[in-house]
């Protein structure tokens, strides 16, 4: 039994990363319809902005401010350059696409090379060798029986949830979240009433990559070491929750992320570990097979 | 259209003309001896990469400011081609092959993790190419491949080592194991330290067997599901990559007893990664840079002068396996200019070799081309160094 509440604790903290990562993935998709495939490997790009920021900047090797200062002040710092990051990819790859008129296909596809490039161009600028995460804040564990909670997961799971109030409140309560939700339904319709869609999708460039960082921080603090290509697998996983919650929708990703966190945790704790994946997906399968559009997704007619 | 056609044939000949020279360039200078490492520069081992090149470059170094290496009264210079196989199973294939085909390298050192040893062996053994793996402990790598040999221990042996050590330190009666399912180094290593332990201690004493993915990083399910098993300690045949990771994720969910791993934790990162939490653990590993003596000594000085840090065990394992290439290639008498012959003559003088005194350590070769030495113990000390605990000899 304590060991089921620990591993409920787990999956809250694990299935929150997932959340953070998912919720990116929806916005970019909800206003745009555009996969953004590059969202994992910003998500990584925003661990070593934290990494640069909390020892090169503020950290050790810079002004060398206490533990909970790096904390307070990298956390506004990294979620402002990796959001600069996102707009930089928004900017350079997939605007001239869509000024050109080219099919939402070739955008996909751009995402995806633009993650490798990401991926690859950190291994080419910083090495192959990880880098650890300095420690920041004092860890403590607090046990209850035999169930232990770290207070880093505590605000993991926190951050999730607080991120979660955000998005949606933007999305569905403020004039900016209305022209988002207005452009995936007709971006053609959308100018014409005076709304500046350029704007609108670097706002939500910037909201998605600026949660990434702070995702990419928080994991680097939680897991603190960090490799190139530590984003990738998470991604595509985070991808695969925000689908099946229904992409597009603010709930979804966010209910998403977590079923998958919890499927995850729960079946290595009932099963073999091996067949994780292997059950984890076949769940996610059988619900995509049963609600095609996902959770809370809603079948969509469009003229292609 | 009939125009564009003949363009592009003609740049196809001009491409494949190129190529064939670039292939015939690769065959070396008549005197120059061309040696491949196919080691990990990237992916999830790369300070084994860099340490394996930096003993090679240090080794090579050394022979070439001498005027190159001594082959039946000529000297001849080294070349070494480095490959990188991004610690991947399939790119070690295509590592080995672009070594061999292209580069027409004589022997090749490496690859270093079973992962990649395992399929590369059986490359290099079809293609006639005569390999030594410095840090492979799989047997498998060199089952039946009369033309792979390597410089370490085998699992079959640090199994039982980790099994009577932990036994006697911890006193434990139950053990956990936690693996990486798709590394054959840490499959093999885990599967053999469970049928020992129970064994020794009776069946199911073994009480939580898990395993988890290369690319994991969280591994709380699995540790949770171990710690509520209640083991006397936890046997972590992992790289030291993700040891990091796993021994501080244990001690955030309460684990306050002891760690056992094996010699893919000796790596000089694994302390940066880790820091405190590692601190206390113990590992067997291939030799205990910490008070070690004679030409080991002299070896690790060097090292640690020219490059900062001390050598970890696949430096000195790379340092060894080099030195037994260019000693065969010394005792078979003459260097063939062909690189068939001289591959087949590299190889004979392998297989002759009986003994040999490494930084590692003495080694005697069985008739896998397996070494018999010597493991040792190490315990991490509060400064995070690898301090010698025990040696076993088989």
């Amino acid at each position: 039994m304590e060991a089921l509440f620990q591993n409920i604790i787990n999956a809250l903290q694990w299935g929150s990363f997932y959340a953070l990562i998912a919720l990116g993935y929806t916005l970019v998709y909800g206003v745009l319809l555009l996969i953004n495939f590059a969202h994992g490997d910003i998500f990584m790009v925003g661990a070593y902005i934290a990494f640069g920021v909390s020892v090169f900047v503020l950290g050790v090797q810079g002004l060398n401010l206490p533990g909970w200062a790096v904390l307070a002040l990298g956390v506004p710092l990294t979620m402002i350059l990796t959001a600069g990051v996102g707009v930089t990819l928004e900017r350079i790859a997939y605007r001239p696409l869509r000024r050109k008129g080219a099919h939402r296909l070739y955008v996909v596809i751009t995402a995806l090379m633009c993650g490798l490039i990401l991926e690859n161009g950190n291994l080419a600028l910083l090495g192959a060798s990880r880098k650890k995460f300095p420690e920041l804040m004092e860890k403590t564990v607090w046990t209850l029986g035999n169930v232990s909670v770290t207070n880093l997961k505590v605000l993991v799971i926190f951050a999730a949830f607080a991120v979660f109030g955000i998005l949606n409140f933007i999305v569905t309560r403020t004039r900016i979240g209305m022209a988002m939700r207005a452009i995936s339904y007709d971006k053609f319709a959308i100018p014409l009433m005076g709304i500046p869609v350029d704007n609108i999708i670097v706002f939500t460039f910037v909201l998605g990559s600026g949660f990434a960082g702070l995702a990419g921080m928080l994991f680097a603090m939680s897991y603190p070491i960090l490799e190139p290509y530590m984003g990738a697998l998470i991604g595509w996983k985070a991808f695969i929750a925000a689908v099946v919650g229904g992409i597009g929708d603010i709930r979804g990703a966010f209910v998403g992320g977590f079923l998958l966190g919890f499927i995850e945790i729960l079946v290595v704790a009932f099963f073999p570990s091996t067949l994780r994946d292997l059950i984890a997906f076949s769940i996610l399968l059988v619900i995509l097979w049963m609600k095609p559009t996902g959770l809370f997704g809603v079948a969509r007619h469009q003229k292609i | 259209m009939k125009r564009n056609l003949f363009k592009i044939g003609l740049t196809t000949l001009l491409m494949v003309g190129a190529f064939m020279l670039a292939g015939c360039g690769g065959g070396g200078g008549e005197d120059t001896i061309k040696i491949g490492f196919n080691i990990p520069l990237t992916g999830d081992i790369p300070k084994v990469g860099e340490a394996s090149k930096y003993a090679a470059e240090m080794l090579k170094e050394d022979v070439n400011s001498q005027g190159g290496l001594e082959v039946g009264g000529k000297k001849y210079k080294l070349e070494f081609v480095y490959e990188d196989n991004e610690s991947k199973a399939e790119s070690a294939v295509n590592a080995a092959l672009k070594l061999i085909e292209q580069d027409q390298v004589v022997a090749i050192i490496g690859p270093n993790s079973s992962k990649q040893a395992v399929p590369a062996g059986g490359t290099c053994n079809d293609n006639r190419v005569p390999m030594i793996s410095p840090w492979s402990t799989n047997p498998d790598t060199t089952k039946d491949r009369p033309w792979v040999f390597r410089a370490a221990f085998l699992d079959p042996f640090q199994g039982p080592v980790a099994v009577n050590f932990a036994t006697k330190q911890f006193d434990a009666k139950t053990a956990a194991v936690l693996f990486d399912i798709s590394n054959d180094y840490s499959k093999g290593l885990a599967e053999i330290f469970q049928s020992e332990w129970e064994k020794k201690h009776g069946s199911g004493t073994v009480v939580a067997f898990e395993s988890h993915g290369t690319k994991d990083q969280d591994f709380s399910a699995q540790l949770t599901k171990i710690i509520a098993a209640k083991p006397d300690f936890i046997f972590v045949p992992d790289n030291y990559n993700q040891v990091a990771l796993i021994i501080k994720q244990a001690h955030d969910l309460g684990w306050k007893g002891p760690f056992m791993g094996s010699d893919a934790w000796g790596s000089a990162e694994l302390m940066t990664l880790c820091g405190d939490d590692c601190k206390g653990q113990f590992f067997s590993t291939h030799y205990a840079a910490a008070g070690a003596k004679g030409d080991t000594k002299v070896f690790i000085d060097r090292y640690s002068k020219k490059y900062g840090y001390t050598p970890d065990d696949v430096a000195a394992l790379t340092w060894d396996a080099t030195r037994l290439v260019l000693q065969a290639i010394q005792e078979s008498g003459s260097y063939d200019s062909d690189v068939r012959k001289e591959r087949q003559a590299i190889r004979d003088a392998l297989g002759g070799i009986k003994e040999f005194a490494g930084v590692t350590g003495n080694m005697k070769f069985d008739a896998q081309g397996d070494p018999i030495k010597c493991a040792v113990v190490v315990r991490i000390d509060d400064q995070g160094q690898f301090v010698f605990a025990e040696s076993v000899c088989p």
